[in-house]
């Protein structure tokens, strides 16, 4: 339990120090790579609390899809860094104050939940019956069947998604030859060949 | 030195309000702000586990699955709009887009 405890400080510590780095850092690929030691770390802060799959996922979708496509995306585009740095320090006073309030607000929910007015502590029957087989199998059972709607909505707003985002970044840049095989594919015979009767010895 | 509940609300809490000040901070840099959009998106999933194993009902892990998909949907679309709008405009500057300012 002790082991556990340390683990959770630890796992807790980075990903909110890596946080912190993603806000402050002076350049914007450093700060992608904190964002993925967070995502990391939080998957840590999933796999001690049992949640395994969540924490896959987490790993799989975050570290390796929407982490690489923001690096991809800083490295691309050519960016002034001095010039996005300008009045940093401005928005502080303003930020600190409004980070405070909610910050004191979210701990205040947490010391009313931490209270005990509403009983959340300890599972219910259900859920020691569900908690009993592993989480991935657990997660399976519930999403295949009962939210399997919800599961496929999921898939929609992906390849809405998806077809956004090609539509968006999609240019036709006049000026490039490219390839155009249904042209290739049309041409017949007599749009291409013609037959001359070149009389003899006349040339053509 | 049990880890409850309240441990994992308030590191959610942490992160929720790093990812309100980066927003205010980094008021240039829109890539930034997106990735300060996710820190945010990773403590409301941080929320959703916690409660979710300490109640005993893995709906929550379910809703946090429908929270992960909607993230990277928005991050694709969000750089989209970005990498045409740098396209388009050379800059990627917050104060600058006001294109549709009527």
């Amino acid at each position: 339990m002790i082991l556990q405890a340390l683990a959770f400080y630890v796992f807790a510590a980075i990903t909110v120090a890596s946080a912190a780095m993603v806000v402050v850092s002076r350049n914007p690929v450093y700060s992608v790579l904190f964002l993925i030691l967070a995502f990391f770390n939080a998957a840590g802060l999933f796999l001690l609390i049992g949640a395994e799959f969540i924490a896959m996922i987490l790993v799989i979708v975050y570290v390796g899809a929407v982490a690489v496509l923001f690096l991809f995306v800083v490295m691309m585009l050519d960016i002034n860094l001095t010039e996005l740095r300008e009045g940093f320090l401005d928005y502080f006073p303003v930020g600190a104050l409004i980070g405070a309030v909610l910050f004191a607000e979210l701990l205040l929910g947490v010391g009313i939940i931490g209270a005990g007015s509403t009983t959340i502590t300890g599972l219910n029957a259900h859920g020691a019956q569900v908690m009993a087989i592993d989480n991935t199998r657990a997660i399976g059972r519930v999403l295949y069947t009962q939210y399997f709607y919800l599961f496929q909505v999921a898939g929609l707003v992906l390849l809405v998604a998806m077809i956004g985002a090609i539509v968006l970044t999609l240019r036709s840049r006049p000026g490039v030859r490219r390839q155009k095989a249904g042209d290739q594919i049309n041409r017949t015979k007599e749009q291409s060949i013609t037959v001359v009767k070149v009389p003899t010895r006349g040339g053509v | 030195m049990t880890i409850g509940l309240g441990h994992y609300l308030t590191v959610a809490a942490v992160l929720f309000t790093m990812g309100i000040l980066g927003i205010f901070l980094n008021r240039k840099n829109v890539i930034v702000i997106l990735m300060c959009v996710e820190l945010m998106l990773l403590a409301v999933n941080i929320n959703l586990v916690a409660f979710s194993v300490f109640q005993g009902n893995i709906v929550g892990q379910i809703f946090a699955m429908l929270v992960l998909t909607v993230a990277a949907a928005e991050a694709a679309i969000g750089l989209a709009i970005l990498v045409v709008y740098f396209r388009n405009r050379g800059t990627i500057e917050v104060e600058d887009i006001n294109a549709m300012k009527g």
